[in-house]
């Protein structure tokens, strides 16, 4: 049995989602272990940002369960039970389980504590880095605050908590080496810092699940090999479940536990990086019909094979 | 009226040569359109004769008059735009330095300092009777302006979210003031928070439906609850007597000591002889203890974690659901803030008065404080107050330019055309300076140095 | 009944400026993503240059055929609010393409008030009314508690407004400036890339606009027989609540979106009360927008993350 199968942190069932005609995704079902670094792959097109959106709130599915269960291996029975109740989330035997299909984004990042990234960065450019950061630990803070009444009162251990977490952001900056630029402008930055920055910020939440859209896209080869670095440690360090879509195979066959392939909106493959390298499905479909490409395309992947 | 060059005339004269011909070739177009445009508008007077039919009198100096003002300025336009090519500054937004930033802050403490002293200062040098206007139409009246810009500048400015109707605020506090203090009987004191709290309830309340819209449909929707409150203050006529609105609102006293000639009265109470520049200095004061709280309260939320998210919100609101933010609250909060200060400061304008009509309360009035706060610059404090200074002050100026009738003669007016060139400076300003006054934006918090943030990286919101 | 049908009546008519004006609104904002806020004053503005072509036209050089002065001043007026809207968007908004996006809006907001200000110190304050025309009525009921009438001057609206909407239509939809049009709304930058000239095609849309600003503009002087300087806020809200809930950006929505505010406002008026029937139609802009922001014939915006 596989670690996603034993000890899943989120559990995706019959997921479906469509926008009038177009069906986007289609009955998906998959599972997300909790020290795993997932990775979702397919071609242009296959859905998979829009599962992203599913599961951080931003779309509502048509249809299908996505289940987070924060301590503990959710039972199936409390499971069911708790869908029957109509509650967004509930205490069970078996750990706080959310039902992310029914909260608001906002709640899934603040409750769930799922966290994301985009696939054209969305940091606060205008803001400095370190704002960026402490925007990220807002719900925190704004408790600390009294919310806002006793903070603008001046009473309260807001300035205390507030050092915290300015530590806390500067311990990230630190580890993604952008300590020297925390007071300029987040959209100043080159675009790999903007990148790191963005992880850092989803970071700072404190999640359990952390969502990259496409984390290497428009990396360099030396940019590449930090994230997968910072990967590595966000999942071994920080306890963080790290759930990414990414074209860059590199990345995908050298960091991943675990890969799940969409094509069309269904799933068409589900396995460790070996079993997804070796499926012809998967080459057929994601690497393309063509010999010569799937020749291409598994010279690539030898190359990565070799650099890990 | 100036037209644009299509085709930039500057761009050729690299060399910095000016080619005359394409200059006056330019102008003459430009004067060329005005003569179309004055026509029939300038061309011809309208009037009633005596059988009250209108008739049509010519007056053919007035376009030409425009033209050959549009060929002078349009010319002296390019002239000025091509002449200092090697001389100008380079324009590249320059971020001031740190000195340059201490500057500012110092220079905000010189400015409260200022005000205290001006109406003293004032009193000294004119006089009681020569004074008041200075105190009153400037003084108060400015300083009315940079509390409702301060209190939009929440919504608009840090918030991002365009709000159209911002006076429909200032009429609830207006009207709660006039109402509760006509028949409860209840003192300024008590009204001022009540009108403050009642204010930001309208705006929750108008705020909750609306939040989700995005970009202009937020304007429209909240200028169109601005006019409905206009409206409906008219239309109600049990309530608050209609157009002709409500009078002998109590006025404003020296925390319960009225400024009154009899023995109770102020004057004589602190031994002085009585004068009504009194009443007009303790609401001077009033106002500029009201605006300074609004600006304290803005500036310690900026540093809170509510601010950051108002920002933030500005920046990138999809970004900020995905960090746990709840952006319906933190609209409301900013809605509501900015709303209060609106019904604060609508409940000394009540005070102030003694009379309030839905006529002070149009559309005009939130475009022009929603002018001000983008012309400070967005989020800027300081900008918002100097911006207030320089549209309301600079109309308010108008008056003074009575020396003109030596030249244009006895009928002209300069107060007629206040409104004119209130329109015609929105748009200038515009054009000048479409990032405001201060268009650099200051961080909330620092590591190790403070450095301010050039405003063409800071967005400004869709909603 | 009777008080139905002359409802439905005079509701079309005003609903038929509503429409005419409205679409200078949809244009803008699809072309360029601004609420034009001075379009209402340009509409104002056209009545008056109206008004006063008709006075000159009439008294001073003594024509004495009213229909055919008629059609000198509506295309005389066309002309000209035509070029004053090619100066406002030359002056006040081509400035700012590409700059802050609230630059414009308050750009819009004080050409509005120098509009409004400028007839204002130039004309007077004063109402300017002209004795009536067209005032031939037809009685399309008699006998009855309540002659249901209909006067030429509002079929004469309507036939107006149907021919121009025709015209037009073949326009945006049939020649290349339209075309050039909607490829601006799509993406601006990739029809410059394209070799269409942004600035000319924005112009023109605002040419455009005013022109059809200018015919309600005519009509209303023609309709009401008075003009004031303030007479262009209160129709430029309702027009453009007419484009709202027609669907910003949809042509045959906003004239929709016109007929239905105009009738609206009549039936509203007729029913319940005047006093409130600019609130209610304020409150259907409002609950449009917050319950229906795409409008009744606009496309629905899907929120791109």
């Amino acid at each position: 049995m596989s670690s996603w199968q034993t000890d899943p942190l989120l559990v995706v069932e019959h997921l479906t989602m469509r926008f009038g005609g177009l069906v986007a995704v289609n009955n998906l079902s998959f599972s997300v272990g909790r020290t795993d670094i997932t990775a979702l792959i397919g071609p242009n097109g296959a859905g998979k940002t829009t599962v992203f959106n599913c599961v951080t709130g931003f779309y509502k599915p048509t249809e299908g369960r996505l289940a987070l269960a924060r301590q503990g291996i959710a039972a199936a029975p409390d499971v069911e039970h708790l869908t029957g109740t109509g509650a967004r989330h509930g205490k069970s035997n078996s750990g706080n389980i959310y039902l992310l299909e029914r909260m608001p984004g906002h709640e899934i990042a603040d409750k769930a504590r799922v966290a994301r990234t985009f696939q054209n960065i969305r940091l606060f450019t205008g803001m400095t880095v370190l704002e960026n950061l402490l925007v990220a630990q807002h719900n925190a803070l704004m408790k600390a605050s009294g919310y806002t009444v006793l903070g603008v009162l001046g009473i309260g251990g807001y300035k205390a908590k507030e050092k915290a977490a300015v530590a806390k952001a500067i311990s990230w900056l630190d580890k993604i080496g952008l300590l020297d630029r925390a007071d300029d402008p987040a959209g100043d930055l080159p675009y790999g810092d903007q990148r790191r920055l963005e992880i850092a910020r989803a970071m700072c939440t404190d999640p359990i699940l952390l969502c990259l859209d496409e984390p290497a896209a428009g990396l360099n080869p030396r940019e590449s090999l930090e994230l997968n670095a910072l990967l590595r440690s966000i999942r071994n360090d920080h306890n963080t479940a790290v759930l990414l879509i990414e074209h860059d195979m590199s990345v995908v066959m050298e960091i991943s536990d675990h890969v799940v392939v969409l094509d069309y909106g269904t799933k068409i493959a589900d396995g460790t990086p070996q079993e997804i390298r070796n499926d012809p499905r998967v080459i057929a479909a994601y690497l393309g019909v063509e010999d010569e490409e799937v020749e291409e395309v598994e010279a690539e992947i030898d190359m990565a094979e070799k650099a890990s | 009226m100036q037209i644009q060059a299509s085709k930039p005339v500057a761009a050729e004269p690299v060399s910095g040569g000016f080619d005359i011909m394409a200059a006056v070739k330019d102008a003459g177009f430009a004067a060329l359109v005005t003569l179309g445009l004055s026509f029939p508008i300038l061309a011809f007077r309208t009037q009633e004769d005596i059988s009250n039919h209108l008739i049509v009198v010519p007056r053919w100096s007035w376009p030409i008059t425009a033209a050959i003002l549009v060929f002078v300025g349009r010319f002296a336009a390019i002239l000025f735009r091509s002449r200092p090519r090697a001389t100008r500054a380079p324009t590249l937004p320059k971020a001031p330095s740190a000195s340059a930033t201490f500057l500012i802050r110092y220079a905000s403490w010189f400015g409260v300092a200022a005000l205290i002293a001006f109406p003293m200062v004032m009193v000294a040098a004119l006089g009681a009777g020569g004074s008041l206007k200075w105190i009153n139409n400037y003084g108060i009246q400015i300083l009315i302006y940079v509390m409702l810009g301060w209190g939009l500048n929440i919504v608009v400015g840090l918030s991002g979210l365009l709000d159209l109707g911002y006076v429909a605020f200032y009429a609830v506090g207006a009207y709660s003031y006039a109402l509760l203090s006509t028949t409860f009987g209840l003192s300024f004191w008590i009204c001022l928070p009540l009108a403050g709290l009642l204010a930001a309830f309208w705006g929750i309340i108008l705020g909750f439906p609306v939040l989700r819209l995005r970009g202009d449909y937020l304007a429209i929707v909240t200028l169109a609850f601005g006019e409905i409150i206009r409206l409906v203050l008219i239309n109600w006529t049990d309530l608050t007597n209609g157009y002709a609105g409500i009078s002998s609102i109590p006025r404003a006293t020296f925390f319960g000591v009225p400024f009154t000639d009899d023995d109770d009265g102020f004057a004589h109470l602190f031994g002085m002889d009585y004068s009504p520049i009194q009443r007009t200095i303790f609401l001077f004061y009033l106002i500029l203890a009201l605006a300074l709280l609004t600006n304290a309260v803005t500036l310690r939320l900026r540093r809170l974690p509510v601010g950051r998210a108002w920002e933030a919100l500005r920046e990138d609101e999809i970004a900020c659901r995905s960090l746990g933010i709840n952006t319906t609250n933190t609209k409301l909060t900013a809605f509501a803030l900015g709303a209060m200060f609106g019904g604060f400061a609508g409940s000394f304008f009540a005070v102030r008065q003694g009379f309030v009509s839905p006529e002070s309360f149009t559309f005009i009035e939130s475009a022009t404080i929603l002018a001000i706060v983008v012309l400070g610059g967005m989020g800027s404090q300081i900008g918002v107050a100097l911006a207030a200074v320089l549209m309301i002050g600079g109309t308010e100026i108008l008056r003074e330019l009575d020396f003109l009738k030596a030249v244009f003669g006895r009928d002209f007016d300069p107060v007629q055309y206040r409104m004119l060139i209130f329109g015609a400076g929105m748009v200038l300003m515009m054009i000048l300076k479409p990032r405001g006054i201060i268009s650099t934006r200051t961080p909330s918090i620092f590591y190790k140095e403070q450095k301010a943030i050039s405003g063409s990286l800071v967005k400004e919101g869709h909603g | 009944m009777e008080v139905f049908l002359q409802q439905l009546i005079n509701g079309l008519t005003l609903g038929s400026i509503y429409g005419l004006i409205a679409i200078g609104y949809t244009m803008v904002f699809g072309i360029i993503g601004m609420v034009n806020f001075a379009h209402g004053d340009v509409f104002m503005l056209s009545a008056f240059i109206a008004l006063m072509l008709f006075v000159v036209l009439t008294q001073l050089l003594g024509m004495t055929s009213i229909p055919l002065a008629f059609v000198i001043v509506l295309i005389g007026a066309m002309v000209l609010t035509a070029l004053w809207n090619w100066a406002i968007e030359r002056v006040a908004y081509r400035p700012l393409r590409g700059s802050f996006r609230l630059a414009p809006l308050i750009s819009a907001i004080g050409m509005s008030i120098f509009l409004s200000n400028f007839v204002q110190v130039v004309q007077g304050p004063r109402n300017k009314t002209i004795p009536p025309m067209f005032d031939k009525v037809i009685h399309l009921t008699t006998g009855g508690t309540y002659d249901v009438t209909l006067s030429l001057k509002q079929i004469l609206i309507v036939l107006v407004t149907a021919v121009l909407l025709a015209g037009f239509w073949y326009l945006v939809q049939k020649t290349s400036l339209g075309r050039a049009q909607r490829a601006c709304e799509q993406d601006r930058r990739m029809a410059a890339l394209l070799g269409i000239d942004v600035d000319r095609t924005i112009s023109l849309t605002f040419v455009i606009g005013a022109a059809l600003a200018a015919v309600a503009g005519v009509l209303y002087m023609s309709y009401y027989g008075v003009v004031n300087f303030s007479d262009g806020f209160i129709p430029g809200v309702k027009a453009f609540t007419a484009a709202v809930l027609g669907g910003i950006g949809s042509l045959p929505g906003a004239v929709l979106g016109g007929l239905l505010i105009g009738l609206i406002e009549v039936f509203w008026s007729a029913y319940f009360s005047s006093d409130y029937k600019d609130v209610a139609a304020f409150s259907i802009l409002a609950l449009t927008l917050i319950f229906m922001p795409s409008g009744l014939l606009g496309r629905p915006e899907i929120e791109k993350v």
